[in-house]
């Protein structure tokens, strides 16, 4: 299953945010997007997504443009997790879970028991099934970004598409929000996510899309898309790209960024 | 991932299930009998003994029961069943729970229809249909322009704002029919049904509002499962997969037809849309598959109530729309505190 953009373009009225951009993505990659705040990465968001339409170039799935397809076949094939918000209803955990199944009933039919085994098995399989009658608004912030990631596994589709998984997230959550990505990919799930830490990039990520004013900078692996040119290339910035040695003394492999002093 | 279940976090909404549907429906029942017996016609046990054994022998009892008494009960169910349902189903479009049903200026463009027509003198049924028509003329204006100037952004809250401003502008035209209409009998008519009151309630009447209000009212019992989605707001729920543009004109549509049919039968009676979606929030939760029929049949049950209480408490029937507004507010303010104390 490949995910292809060819020379996508768009914006909001005449204003072109994101310009001229292609890639094609494979189920099974991790790949994060980069870029300053503001260089159109949710606005390429939206455009997959089709909640904009593109002005210029389109969007493929297997090789099929989507932009005429309905809302339901687009959330059978993109789960989209959100950046985390709270609504006004204190909604129970397994009711939002249940929300993902909206693309497969009928307009007047609600849940059954199938969608409820479904809901459930996402939410077993992300470690929160004991939140399931909790309510939505009172767990916390963590446990909130798994429930939206439930969802979007509820939605049984093919390409995992989150805003900032990690943001608001402490280091512990963070860790288990990625891993759980890193797991579900392996299934063969297609991951495209954004995030501001490079580190999380280097950590995680099959490959890399670096974005810099509406354009692509570079997509290729973590190492070799996140140097310290490129970096300051799109966030204008001088930085180092250091690898963290271990106590005897072998490269560990693990590669951080950090400001470059001076 | 090791997370420690925490059982103080399980709170699920106990009653969720049909249960407390077949108590309310049974509240309902009996209130609605308690309805019948009091007034001030006194219906003997004789008299109830004679209408069940022989219905149609006739007499005062009959006449008050049938005629009278009965349209006016299945009135106040249906007003207070459908704008209970109207404003739990507008709570979750517009993802907002301080919205009523009147939000979009259905209310104020029935009570323009209704002034105007009782300034130009037409007779009951024709102020009924202009009501009604009103209404739906100042919810599609609202609909027209919002859609016209919402090229991007969130359309939501840029009908809520056109909603609002049709509504105080349709207010104002109320104004102006009242200050031309002639003050010895077209002023107090016109003040008095803007009141709200099911004093005047015929068995015609019944048919008239219900059809719309069961008309409004089937979609959208039909549609409430997908309320929770639009919950989550515009953008995600169209990531989820709904058509949000087609179930936000069909959800406005038909709460407009409740609203609409409403006032034109009993005038604008405030406050049941806002607050006992909020009291049925309170027993059930906010899963809309549950909570549309049981906002439905508290908003019956509630009318019943204070509308037993506007035709005996006093020696001169009040106005209806007085009472929920009375009773309505301060009764919000409680629920308002009781969630806040909760969240503590």
């Amino acid at each position: 299953m490949n995910l292809t953009l060819e020379h996508v373009t768009g914006g909001y009225d005449s204003k072109t945010v994101v310009d001229d951009v292609s890639f094609t993505l494979h189920s099974g990659e991790v790949v994060c997007l980069l870029g300053a705040n503001g260089c159109g990465k949710t606005t390429l968001f939206k455009l997959i997504l089709c909640l904009l339409r593109p002005s210029h170039g389109c969007v493929r799935l297997c090789e099929e443009n989507i932009a005429n397809w309905s809302r339901s076949r687009l959330a059978r094939s993109f789960g989209y997790v959100p950046q985390m918000h709270i609504p006004p209803f204190a909604f129970e955990v397994r009711e939002i879970v249940l929300m993902a199944r909206a693309a497969y009933l009928s307009p007047f039919a609600s849940p059954g028991k199938e969608d409820r085994r479904i809901a459930d098995e996402a939410l077993d399989y992300l470690g929160i099934l004991h939140l399931a009658s909790a309510r939505y608004t009172e767990i916390s912030g963590g446990e909130r970004q798994l429930v939206l990631i439930a969802r979007a596994l509820a939605q049984q589709a093919q390409w995992l598409i989150l805003d900032e998984p990690a943001a608001n997230l402490d280091l512990g959550n963070q860790i288990k929000v990625f891993r759980a990505i890193g797991e579900l990919a392996k299934t063969g799930l297609g991951v495209l996510m954004t995030t501001h830490v490079p580190d999380h990039a280097f950590m995680y990520a099959s490959r890399v899309v670096l974005m810099s004013e509406g354009r692509i900078l570079t997509i290729d692996t973590p190492a070799k898309a996140l140097t310290p040119r490129l970096l300051k290339k799109a966030y204008g910035v001088p930085v180092r790209v250091v690898e963290i040695g271990t106590q005897s003394g072998i490269n560990s492999g693990i590669m951080i960024v950090v400001p470059n002093q001076k | 991932m090791a997370t420690v279940p925490n059982p103080e976090k399980a709170r699920p909404y106990h009653m969720h299930n049909g249960n407390t549907l077949a108590l309310l429906t049974l509240l309902l029942v009996v209130v609605a009998f308690g309805s019948l017996a009091i007034g001030s016609y006194p219906i003997s046990l004789h008299d109830w003994w004679k209408l069940l054994t022989a219905p149609s022998a006739g007499g005062t009892p009959e006449i008050v029961l049938m005629q009278i008494r009965l349209p006016r009960l299945l009135a106040c169910i249906l007003v207070g069943g459908g704008l209970a349902l109207a404003g739990a189903s507008y709570q979750g479009l517009f993802n907002n729970p301080m919205v009523s049903p009147d939000i979009l200026g259905a209310s104020a463009g029935a009570g323009l229809g209704a002034a105007v027509g009782i300034l130009l003198g037409f007779n009951f049924v024709a102020i009924q249909a202009v009501s009604f028509t009103g209404g739906l003329v100042a919810v599609l204006l609202a609909w027209a322009l919002a859609s016209g100037l919402c090229r991007r952004g969130d359309p939501v809250l840029m009908l809520v704002l056109v909603g609002i401003l049709i509504g105080s502008m349709f207010t104002a035209l109320i104004s102006l029919t009242k200050y031309i209409a002639d003050p010895y009998n077209k002023l107090p008519a016109i003040t008095f049904w803007l009141l709200g009151s099911f004093a005047s309630i015929t068995p015609r009447d019944v048919w008239t509002a219900g059809i719309p209000i069961s008309a409004g009212a089937i979609p959208l019992l039909l549609l409430r499962w997908r309320l929770n989605v639009l919950c989550m707001g515009e953008q995600e729920a169209r990531t989820l997969g709904m058509n949000t543009r087609a179930m936000r004109f069909t959800v406005i549509v038909c709460a407009t037809l409740i609203t609409a049919a409403s006032v034109s039968i009993c005038g604008m009676v405030g406050w049941i849309g806002l607050v006992v979606p909020h009291l049925a929030r309170m027993v059930v939760g906010p899963n809309h598959k549950i909570l549309l029929p049981t906002a439905a049949i508290m908003g019956g049950c509630f009318l019943l109530l204070v509308d037993d209480v506007a035709r005996t408490a006093g020696a001169l029937e009040i106005p209806v729309g007085i009472l929920t507004a009375l009773i309505g507010a301060p009764f919000f303010l409680f629920l308002l505190m009781r969630e806040r104390r909760q969240k503590s």
